[in-house]
Order: C-alpha cells, then structure tokens, then sequence
C-alpha cells in the first residue's frame, strides 16, 4: 500500500509517518513500546487520552489514541495518569442520596458552569449536564446522562474548579443500580429456587447423559422467537 | 456516503436486497452441516499452524505454534540472584491479574477477611472484560431455567465441555446478576424491573442481559471502584508476574513480579495464589487480528505450565465472527453480537445472505471465511477481505432510533471515520476473540498444583471447543467468585511455615534439556511489540548485540 507520510510531533519531538494510522498506531510506527497510555485499543478503556494541537492553531484538543487518524503537523501529548481525588467509601454503607455524593466530593458545589469539562470528553458526553443534575439532586438523570464515561479522566485535568467528575458520576450510577433502579421479581424468585435446590436433580441427569442423548435434546430446543 | 467508490457500488446491491431479504428466513444448519463447514474453514482445522507440546504434562498434545513457543518458553529469571529469605509482600490471596475475574476474586476473598493483593501488568481494570459490549447470561426468566442454558452452553462447545463446570456456571448465574446490581451494575431494565433480555447466537431463550452496549465496561469499572473501596485488598498495578514461586514439593507459594516502572523485581510470599490473566488474542495467532486487550499475552498459561499446572482446550480459540474489516485504523475491533441479536443480517458480495446470523460463533466465523474464499467476499482498498453485516435492518425491524439507543458505543466508533450505522452497512471479517482452553480447573477452580486457583478466561473447559457470547462475562464473575472463596479458604487454613522457592524452574531445565528442546522465546512477553523496525535495524535499540 502507498504511504502518505505527514509530519508530526511527540511530545515536541518530529516525526514521519503514514496519515492512514491512529494517534497510538503512530506513536508505534515511531518507534514508542508503549506500557502506559495504551489499554483496550478499542475505546473503552480511557488509558490513551491525548491532548493536542495543530501547529498554528492554539486550541487545545482532546482525543482517545486509539480512535483518531493523526492529522498534519499535530502536536500530541498523552496523559498516562493524573492524580484524580478518590475519596474511600463504602456503597454497602450509603443510604443512597444525592446529598452523600456531595458529601463525598464537597467540591462539585464549586462548579462554575464554564463547560470546559463539556468541550473536553473525547465520548461527546454532556459532562456539565450531568454535574448539573447531580447538583439539582436528580441521581437517576446523573447516571443515565453519564453512561457511557469511560474514565479517561481528561474532564477532570481540565477542570477549573478541579472537580472529579468521572469518580462522581460513577458514584451516582452505583447508587442508582443498587439502590433506585426497580428490582426483578423474576430474579430474586429464580435465586430463591436455585438455593432450594429445585434443579440439582435435573443438572444432575444432564451431567450424567451420553453425547448421543444430549445431542438429541439439543436438536430438539425450542427457541423462544424474537419479540 | 463515507466507503471509497468502489465499494459504494457494493453498498448499493446491499441496500436493493434488503427488502427482500427482510421477509427471508433463512434455514439453520443441520448438526451434520455445521461440521462440515467447521472442519473445511474454522481455523481450529488448520494442521500447518500447529504444532504438539514435547515437554510437560500437555506433552503429545496439539496447540498453535505461537502459544507453543511460549509455553515451552525459558523463565526470564535466568541467573537472576533472588534473595528469597526475605519478601517485599507477605499475603493469603494473591490475584495475579486485574480483571474482571481477579477483582471479583479479590473482592469475595476480602469479604472472607483474608489479605488480598491484587498485582496486575497494567492498570487495575485494564482486561477484556472492560471491552465486552454484548451482555451477560443468566437463566432467570420464568421460561428459562439453568438447566436449559445448560443445555445452550454444551450444545454451543459442542458437547466436549466439562460438566461440572458448566453446571457452577448457570447454576450460579442468577446471583451472579444479583451480586453485581448490589455493587451498582445498571442493567437495562423494564419500569417494572424486570430485565430486558434478548438472544444471542446459539441461545434458545432470551436470557442475555445487557448495560447498553457497554456491559462489560459497566461490571468492569464497578468491580474497580469497589477494589479500591477496600483497605483490606492492596492493588499492585504495572506489575505483571513473570514466574510462581513453589515449595519444594510443588506447591503454589508466591510469584515474583516486575515493577515495569521501575523494571525491578518484586518477591510475593503468599499462601495462595489465584492466577486470572485472560486470554492470549495479543500472540494474534494465524497472523489473525484481534479483538482482544493490549495486554492479552497468555501469560497466566506460561506460569501454571512451568510450575506443573495442566492445561485444558488448547487447540482451540475463538474467532469473532464480526471483526471490523474497515475502516483500516480499527481493523479487528469487535463488532458486537449483539448487532446480530437486534436483527442485522450478514451478506455478501452479491446482496444475497449466506447463514442464519445467530449460529453459533465459530460456525458464523466459517461461513464468511467460506464467502471469502470462494470469491463472494468484499475486498476492501487496504486489501483485506470482509462481508456485509446489514447494520441498516435493525432501524426497519426495531423502529428508527433503535441502532443510536442500543449501540452507543459502536455508533461513535464508527462516526469518528465518517460511518453511519444506521443508514449504511458495515464490513466484517473474523477476528481472534478469545482463548477457549486455558488452565484445566475443577468447579472450585483448583488446578493441578496445590494451592494455585485459576478463573476467567485464564481457565479452560467451561466453554468446550466453543463459548456462546454472554457467557464470557459470566464465567468471569461465577469463577472469579468461587477462586476468592475457595483461595480465602485455603489460605486461612495454611500456616505460613512454608518456603517459597524457584525449584519448579531447576526441574523445567531439566526437563527441556532432556527432550533436547532449545527454547525459542523468553516467556511470559508480558506486552506485544508493535513498533516499526527500520529497515536493516531490526533490533533498533542501542546496546543490543547486533
């Protein structure tokens, strides 16, 4: 294949190399074995949040690694860790309130509103939108608004008012799940069957059965249709 | 329109079929069927890219040639001088590994009052389980039982997995749901709290629960939080294990790990040790792609070997059937099941479908090698082969909005290269996924060595010789939890009176002296090198021998 080589710099340092690559396939191709700033190579993991700019241009830009096409004369940097506050909790011993995650992270009172943190997540997630909700006391909102963080931390180095949003956020969607989402009734009867033992004694003859007969059985499922 | 012109053609024959081929119901195959098309295309089948063990307790058995060379790999402790009087970490339960099993491990020994310490390669949390999209399993519908998704889970390994394990799988499936919603899982739920659920391939009930499109990421940085909640579990991260430590009769007694940051060896004396370091999809075998983690290098399957564990299955991975296929820059990224699940169809070159889409992984996996070999595939601009999964259909069977809704995640990796789901289909081709076999475990997850536990995918013969989707994610939280209760156990009843030592590797020497084999790799790789070597210097490094 024909390479395009364009011109960027690592951490101030030139290179060449081919326009098609991601920002981690590059800093490879350069030459960089990477142990930080690299993780699930496929966006879920948060390790390869980057900053940049373009040469000429003093916005700074926010990007995962693995998700992103170098660009001409790019200067990067990665982020492989930031110091992000976590203060120690027990969820088993929350009662479950907006009120405790303020207590936790007292700091979210401070939020400005300047949407830096907005501007900066690499997942488009509406991280104002979210603290706001927190602050109004609307938990399910908060969880729901930040599903799909993936904890890069790159809100919280950009933050003004130094607030650690992703931590927050995660605090809230735990007390949601475990303590505001409704329960399944389905769930905690199977539970409840299963410790009674009401299907050892068929697992035990499934074990216990020859291939032939198994194979059989198999052939003859009945699968539920789609909805 | 985002693909290059030649393939914008292609697109167009995808998009006339799609009426007709919505009204199809395209047959499944027969058992008889299924084999034939495994043993010409999976490739499991292949014989070039094998090659049979000669030393320990798998000698005679057959594995890729990659993972070979590994496990007949030479310790890095060459002649090191460890000074094993003393150790940097006394401890019960060491989880070597930081995954979705390891921290389930750490978390359950923890609530047993044992000392845990958690050494992982790179950071806590960094492991497969954060990338799995699909869901996970549980029987706990009123139409479903554990006993059906028994019989899903060995019909889909093909009737070779271990039973007992199976039956610790989907009998603790359900309160395996329920311990993750107590640490704050969010599943996707109904208003009257009961679980959306939908299919997955090889499944006869809708029993595959799901956190969006991000289940796996959802568990994972749950599990995390709650590790680091826990002053009674200490998180050693950048520092992978690069050998056990045994007693002198064999027993597991420790690990030595590196301290990547500081490239300095670190002495584990604990009384036991659960190792839970995924799977291998890193040594890309058969120059696959994959789906897999950085740091999915196999390394738990050296370490057992070489202190006399036996492994399980390893002749066999999985190959997603739906890797990404284009765009170039995400080539081998997982394409979730679950787009099958909500009704995307695969087709071909020709706009006409080819397999019922929800057959189990490997069988899918085969029919579009099938399609691609006999010329009925689309190859894209960067030369690699793929086949059309109809991304498109869902909006008209689900109604418009489901794909942006259900698919978050992919619809944002796809957006960044201009891609959009929901109006145009996507290219696909298999992918290396996961490693079927792994460390021969019983269903309290002890191996053949005293003392050492393995969980998750590190493990081998709860899946046989194929895994169904969702029961990945399982398994990792069922065994994960049995090797922390059963690692605290163990170690409570121990005393500490036992020596921690590297005879294990004296015996290995000896061994492979003795079979004349001279190793090929130093192991474990701990990461994957993908930096370009210049040409004529492909060493590269300074100081190297040239």
């Amino acid at each position: 294949m024909n390479e395009n080589l364009i011109d960027i710099y690592i951490m101030g340092e030139h290179h060449q190399v081919p326009d098609s690559l991601t920002i981690l396939q590059a800093l490879e191709y350069a030459g960089y074995r990477l142990t930080r700033g690299v993780g699930c190579r496929g966006g879920f993991c948060g390790a390869c949040a980057t900053v940049y700019r373009v040469n000429g241009d003093y916005h700074l830009k926010f990007a995962l690694a693995c998700q992103t096409k170098v660009e001409p004369n790019m200067q990067l940097a990665m982020i492989p860790f930031f110091p992000a506050h976590r203060p120690r909790y027990r969820l088993s011993e929350l009662k479950g309130t907006a009120q405790e995650v303020l207590d936790i992270y007292p700091e979210l009172l401070r939020c400005y509103g300047c949407n830096t943190c907005t501007k900066s997540c690499p997942q488009d997630i509406d991280v104002l939108g979210y603290v706001s909700a927190l602050l109004r006391g609307e938990l399910a909102s908060a969880a729901d608004i930040s599903f799909d963080c993936i904890m890069c931390g790159l809100c919280v180095s950009r933050c003004p008012a130094e607030l650690v949003k992703h931590h927050a956020a995660l605090l809230c969607r735990r007390i949601y799940g475990s303590r505001l989402a409704p329960r399944s009734a389905h769930l905690n009867q199977r539970i409840a069957e299963i410790r009674a033992g009401k299907f050892k004694a068929e697992l035990e003859q499934l074990k216990n059965m020859d291939r032939k007969r198994l194979q059989e059985l198999y052939a003859a499922r009945e699968v539920e249709p789609e909805e | 329109m985002s693909y290059p012109s030649p393939l914008e053609e292609l697109v167009r024959r995808v998009n006339q079929t799609r009426e007709q081929r919505l009204k199809q119901n395209f047959p499944r195959l027969s058992a008889e069927e299924k084999q034939a098309l495994l043993e010409q295309f999976h490739p499991d089948y292949r014989t070039d890219t094998f090659t049979t063990i000669q030393v320990g307790p798998n000698a005679g058995d057959r594995t890729p040639r990659e993972l070979a060379s590994l496990i007949e790999g030479e310790s890095p402790l060459t002649n090191a001088a460890l000074n094993l009087d003393h150790f940097d970490y006394e401890t019960d339960v060491l989880v070597i590994g930081g995954g979705g099993a390891g921290c389930a491990a750490a978390i359950t020994a923890d609530d047993h009052g044992a000392r845990v310490i958690i050494a992982t390669k790179l950071r806590l949390g960094d492991a497969n389980t954060m990338m799995a999209q699909g869901g996970i399993q549980a029987a706990d519908k009123e139409n479903d039982s554990p006993a059906i998704h028994y019989l899903d889970v060995v019909g889909g390994g093909h009737f070779t997995n271990i039973p007992e394990l199976v039956e610790a799988l989907v009998t603790d499936a359900p309160e395996a749901i329920q311990w993750l919603e107590n640490l704050g899982v969010i599943f996707d739920k109904n208003p009257d709290g009961s679980m959306k659920t939908i299919h997955g391939g090889g499944t006869s009930r809708r029993r595959m629960h799901t956190c969006r499109d991000y289940t796996g990421a959802e568990i994972m940085r749950t599990l995390r939080d709650e590790v680091k909640s826990r002053p009674g579990i200490t998180v050693l991260e950048f520092c992978p294990a690069v050998e056990l430590l045994t007693t002198p009769e064999g027993d597991a007694a420790g690990a030595i790990l590196l301290n990547l940051n500081l490239n300095r060896y670190l002495r584990i004396k604990a009384k036991t040790v659960v190792i839970a370091t995924g799977g291998s999809g890193r040594l890309h075998y058969q120059g696959f792609p994959t789906s897999n983690h950085y740091g999915a290098t196999g390394d738990g399957l050296v370490l057992a070997y070489r202190a006399g564990a036996k492994l399980a299955f390893i002749d066999t991975m999985q190959y997603h059937p739906t890797g990404v296929a284009f765009p170039q820059q995400i080539v081998g990224q997982l394409v979730t099941e679950k787009v099958r699940s909500l009704g995307a169809q695969l087709v071909n070159r020709n706009g006409n479908q080819f397999i019922f889409p929800l057959e189990t992984r490997d069988v899918v996996a085969s029919a579009i090698i099938r399609e691609c070999r006999q010329d009925r595939g689309v190859r894209t601009p960067a030369g690699i082969d793929g086949v059309w999964l109809d991304t498109p259909m869902i909006e008209i069977l689900k109604g418009p909005g489901t794909v942006k809704r259900e698919l978050p995640a992919m619809v944002r990796q796809f957006a960044r290269f201009g891609i959009e789901l929901d109006k145009e289909p996507i290219l696909v081709y298999p992918t290396l996924h996961y490693q079927n076999g792994g460390v021969a475990i019983d269903a309290m997850c002890h191996t053949s060595v005293r003392y050492l536990l393995v969980a998750g995918e590190a493990s081998g013969g709860v899946h046989g010789r194929n895994r169904l989707m969702g029961n990945s994610l399982l398994d990792v939280i069922v065994f994960g939890r049995r090797a922390g209760n059963e690692g605290a156990r163990l170690a409570l009843q121990r005393n500490d009176t036992f020596t921690p030592t590297l005879e294990h590797l004296t015996r290995w020497r000896q061994l492979l002296k003795e079979k004349k084999i001279v190793p090929e790799s130093v192991s474990p790789i701990l990461l994957p090198d993908y930096t370009r070597k210049p040409a004529g210097m492909e060493s590269g490094k300074a100081g190297t021998e040239v």
